[in-house]
Parts: structure tokens; sequence; C-alpha cells
């Protein structure tokens, strides 16, 4: 199993569709293999033409809002006293985070290939929001499936789904979290299929979903490289690019563009989410050692017992909450190009606590599992290493959660 | 010597009707009560299709993910599925079994395994809703070298040429989905509809056995009857989930919406 130079890595699968040469494909009911098959095409077509990337790049700087900052945390830093550590402020999108890419690509697709309606799963609600926001943006009727327990717990992003005029269809099945809202949604389109446009709110799920998603976020690298350039008038021989991991759209749109880098000059690493401390739940596949299965249309890693049924997930971070993994981080992690490990929901907690009492910055649950990472490896590195987290979301949507965990100080 | 699947649509042919499959989900409620299900049931049918019941199915609708979470909240195992198999093939009226699910728990057990142990329990065909032509190819393959029929699924938006092709690589028994749906939904096009696409497929290759299933019912099994075989699930997995609600026997009643079913189409 081996990387390819100079190939993005969403292309550099087998005619099945397998990273690796078992990672990924696309193992769907045959009714969805047409439209499926029709979405590959539309999007090898419009992915090479150029007004369609005309198109894309204006609403990435004027809608979505390009380059998000890219800042030093001058006060971490200190504190800590060992590497210099930087984030990238990706929650400066519209809406507060990284799914908006996703979300705005494939609204575009829809309309592109003539469908007047869009689905999309959501867990934390981030992908839910953005593409509401996209489908009222580019007139689309929209409908959400979230889980009734994500639901409950990311209220802020349920009430921006539906003020975006979307429809959202709570799942009660199985862990009401965002591996039953992806089946629902599937199931959704399924039936639907004809009429409407599917949207997988991460590098998750049949082949072509992986690679429409990691296209859209490839955004975040390309703005990362420049800006990196401009900082450091090169780039610098020592980086750690740290990342979340829960499908895993961020950390490939925050690496795609390093991935050729030597790994002795650019570190990857993805850091899932190793649910509470004394649990044996998590939603960790990666640095847990799950085993390969078939899930949601894709092979990856995934947290399962020995007869292949799903096992539950727990994690503070619904975002993280899901028991798969990107085939193409199953493909960096068994090349050894990326470092996956965890951090458990009381690491992100006191990493959120530690962030903000510093600096000025409010991220979600979701990248402060990458945050607590950052606090734990930089005090032994020295500061000409530059450890650079995605901060790819807002903690906006966690106010309930956070009111609860950490009392009235937030 | 003719396979038994195959016998049993040349059985039904002769007695001028469409086969009637069903559609249970081992261990529901419990492996005893499923086995006993099949066996009160299989004097009316002419194959039995028993789902191994996976908790994330992509593409069944609310009755047969009830079943199956039934079935699972009772601790059933595959292994639990194939002594099922095991024990309904012993009994003297026992019909061609054919089990369906997802390529998950295939892919756990090995395929090769998983196929071995189907021969030993006296499978005759498989269906894995998940397994796409032409990815499902190379199991088909193996199931083929063991006897085991592998069913390919064929829907209203196959393409002709993938028409072709699928048929082309298919064995005893094809299995054409009536609509875009999941399992159970409702009827949402014309008996006619669904029977000019059969038509269709049946151009291509009239000696292939095509069955037709999602969202047959009582209502609707009798205007289709010029099928070759017609697969009911959802409107049984209903029935159980019904009983069980009213505290009924499931097996009696279970029963009766077969033997109505087999009326209709008779």
């Amino acid at each position: 199993m081996k990387l390819k130079k100079k190939i993005p890595l969403i292309d550099q699968h087998d005619k099945f569709g397998f990273w690796g040469g078992k990672f990924g494909g696309s193992y769907i009911p045959e009714t969805l293999k047409k439209p499926v098959d029709d979405l590959t095409k539309e999007f090898s077509k419009l992915r090479k033409n150029k007004s369609f990337i005309k198109k894309r790049d204006f609403y990435f700087n004027n809608y979505i809002g390009a380059p998000t900052r890219f800042i030093k945390l001058e006060n971490l830093s200190k504190h800590l006293g060992g590497a210099q550590i930087w984030a990238k402020v990706v929650s400066d999108a519209n809406g507060g985070a990284h799914k908006i890419y996703n979300a705005t690509v494939h609204a575009l697709l829809c309309k592109s290939m003539g469908k007047k309606y869009i689905v999309g799963d959501t867990g934390a609600g981030y992908a839910g929001k953005m593409l509401s926001m996209a489908a009222k943006k580019f007139g689309l009727k929209c409908k959400i499936f979230m889980g009734a327990k994500d639901i409950k717990r990311q209220k802020p992003n349920c009430d921006a789904m539906k003020k975006n005029g979307a429809e959202i269809v709570p799942v009660t099945t199985g862990s009401q979290t965002l591996v039953d809202a992806v089946s629902e949604c599937m199931r959704y389109w399924v039936s639907n299929c004809d009429t409407t446009h599917m949207c997988v709110g991460s590098t998750v799920g049949p082949n072509i979903f992986v690679k429409i998603c990691g296209w859209s976020t490839a955004q975040i690298s390309r703005e990362l490289k420049k800006q990196i350039k401009i900082k450091f008038n090169k780039i610098p021989k020592k980086i750690k690019l740290i990342n979340c991991v829960g499908g895993g759209s961020s950390a490939y749109g925050f690496w795609s563009e390093f991935i050729d880098f030597p790994k002795s000059q650019i570190e990857l690493v993805g850091v899932e989410a190793g649910g509470p401390k004394n649990s044996k739940l998590h939603a960790a596949p990666l640095s847990r050692g799950a085993k390969l299965g078939v899930l949601h249309g894709a092979a990856s890693y995934v947290c399962q017992n020995n007869e292949g049924q799903i096992n539950e997930t727990e994690s503070i971070s619904a975002g993280l909450d899901y028991p798969g993994v990107s085939p193409i981080h199953c493909f960096l992690k068994d090349t050894k190009r990326a470092r996956y490990t965890y951090a458990t929901d009381e690491d992100a907690l006191n990493a959120y606590k530690l962030l903000t009492k510093l600096e000025k910055l409010n991220p979600s649950l979701e990248p402060s599992h990458a945050f607590a990472e950052a606090i734990r490896i930089a005090p032994s590195l020295n500061k000409d290493t530059v450890i650079i987290v995605n901060s790819c979301g807002d903690a906006k949507k966690d106010r309930d959660i956070l009111k609860k965990r950490l009392g009235k100080r937030i | 010597m003719i396979n038994p699947i195959n016998l049993a649509f040349k059985n039904a042919k002769e007695k001028k009707r469409p086969a009637l499959l069903t559609y249970t989900v081992a261990g529901d409620n419990t492996k005893k009560k499923s086995l006993e299900i099949l066996k009160s049931i299989s004097k009316d049918v002419d194959i039995c299709e028993i789902g191994f019941p996976h908790n994330t199915p992509i593409a069944d609708g609310g009755q047969i993910q009830t079943s199956a979470y039934r079935a699972l909240k009772n601790g059933l195992k595959i292994s639990d599925v194939f002594q099922i198999v095991n024990d309904f093939k012993k009994t003297k009226n026992s019909k061609p079994v054919i089990l369906m699910g997802y390529y998950n728990m295939i892919y756990q057990y090995g395929e090769n395994n998983f196929i071995k142990k189907c021969k030993s329990s006296g499978v005759n065909g498989l269906i894995v809703v998940d397994l796409p032509w032409p990815e499902n190819k190379g199991f088909a393959r193996k199931c083929k070298s063991k006897a085991i029929s592998f069913v390919q699924l064929l829907s209203p938006t196959t393409s002709k040429e993938r028409l072709k092709n699928i048929i082309k690589d298919s064995h005893d028994m094809i299995y054409y989905i009536s609509m875009l749906s999941t399992t159970g939904g409702k009827l949402k096009v014309t008996p006619k509809q669904i029977l000019n696409n059969y038509n269709k497929i049946k151009k291509i290759d009239p000696k292939k056995n095509c069955v037709i299933g999602f969202g047959i019912t009582e209502k609707t099994i009798a205007k289709l009857r010029s099928a070759d075989g017609l697969v009911v699930g959802s409107a049984i997995c209903k029935e159980i989930t019904r009983s069980l609600n009213n505290r009924q026997n499931p097996v009696t009643n279970v029963s009766k919406v077969v033997a109505k079913l087999k009326n209709k189409i008779s």
C-alpha cells in the first residue's frame, strides 16, 4: 500500500473506488447505482470545467469568506513554553464551520443536475445548518436528518436550520445520533433519488461522496499553504498539523496540500473522540484499533462487534460521535503518513477551558479535541516547531453542554 | 438434479400461479418463534427468504427495521441464523431458503466461511442488499461454485445496458425491485407500470425466473400475478409486530396472512 505523489489523495483509488485496494468502494443498493453514477459523471465533468471552478471560487470568496484567518496563539504558546502554536480559524467561515465548503459545492452540483430537492445528514448540526444555508442561497428545498439525541444537545444549530427554512427530520432509531441519521438519509434517498440530491456531510459514504467532500474542504489547505509562506517566507522545517477526526472532512481539507511533504517535515496528526474517561464507549476507530468493516456504503475501520453489528459510540462532541471514519484516513493510517490518536471528553473540555482563558478564540468541542493534543505535546517540543491546529468550528452550538459541564463561566 | 429454487418455480408454474416468497427476519421475535413461523407458513410458501438482521440497514423500511432490532435485542447471532435454517430444513415440508442481508456480516464472517456455513446448513440462495453488480462478481462466482444461487437485484433505475449485463451474470433467480423505495414502502407506481418493467427484463432472458418485491401486500398481490414470483416481507413483519402488540400469537396470525396471500394468487 503506497501513496502516490502529485495526485490528489481523493483520486488515488482503483476502478471500484477503493483506496489502497481495500478502503472505500461503493456498497450501495442497486437503486442507488444510477444516481451515484450520474453524480460521479457530473462531478468529474464539472471539476474540469473552468466556469464551474470560477463559480465555486466566487462563492468561496464572497459567500463563505476566504481566506479564513491564520493566527499565532501567543499566550497559549507562552503558557506551554514549548512549540509555537498557531490556529487556522476555519470557524471564521460563513456559518461558523468548515461544513459550509461541502454544502456549497453540493448545492451547486444539485442545481447543475436540475434537481430541486436536497437532503443531508448531520451530527453536530453544522453540516445540516450549512446545507440549509446553501439550499436557501441557491433556492433548493432542503430536508435534514438528525438523531433525536443530537437535536436535543445541539439546539442552536437546529434553530438555525429551521430559520433557513429546512425541515429537520428527527431520527429515533438506534442510538439516535449521527450514525442513524446517515442511515435514514440514505434510506430517504433510495426512495426519492429521481428528484432529490443527497449530500453526505463528511468524507464518508460511497466513493463519490468522499471525493466531493474532500475536493470541497481542500480549500482550507490551499489557503493555509499561502498563509504559511507569507508568515514564514517559506515552509518551516518542522510543522505539525493537528486536526480532529470524526468522519474526517476537515482533517482531509486541512492536510490535502501537505500530504506530499516528507513526514519528517510536516507531521499530520488526527485526533479522534475517546469518549468519557472511564467509559468503554468511544468514537475512535483509527486510534483504538477497530476492525475493517462496511458502513454506509464504504469499507473503513469501524467500531463494531465480531458479528459485524455496528457499536454504539459515545462522545461529548456530536460531530465526532460516529463509529466509522473516512476511507482516506484509513489509507493515511495504513501508509503511516498520518498519526492518529484520541482525546477524551475531559481532555477536550480542559483544552477548551485553557484556550478560552488565554486566547480570543472559541473553538467548538470538535476542534477542542485537537487542541487537547496540541497542549499535550507542545511543552516537550522546541520553539522552532510550528504546531497548527484547525479550529474548524465555533462553540456557539455547544452553549448548553458547556454550561452544564463547566458551569456559569461560559 | 434440478436446483430446488428452479424446482419451486417449476411447480408453481405448473399450477399456473406465481411462486410465493416470504421474507421473515431470523430470530423475530425469538429463535423459537421464528422457526415456528417458518414451519407453519411453509405449506403455503414456495421459497422462504430469511433475513439476517443488521443494526444499520440502509435499504430497509420501518417494518423490517423493527423486526431486525427485535431479533438483535433478543441476542440473535449469525450462528443462530444458520441453526434456524438447519432446523427448518430438517422438517418435512421445508422449502428452499434464501438468506438476505447486508455485506458487513458476511465480510466479518469471512466470505468463504460464510458460504461453507450456508452450504452445510442447507441455504439455497443469497441476497446481499449492498453488494451490487459488478462488485459482487467475485462473491457470486464463489457462491455458484458451491451450488448456492446468488440473487442479483434489478431496480427501476437500472439502465438497459446494465440490465443485460446483470442478467447475463445472474444465476437461477433475479429480483426486480418494484419501485424507488426501501422495503415496505407504499406502492407508488401502478402494478401495470411494474409489470411493464418486469416484461422488459423477461424479454432479455425469458428463461430466468424473475420475482418482484417491495411494497407488495394483500391488496396489490393479485394484480401482479403474471410474474414468476412475488415476495412479501414487510407486510409479514408488520403482522408480527401487530400480534405482539396485541399479545396474540404471531405464528397463527402470520400463517393466516400468508394463506390469504396464497389464496389471492392461486
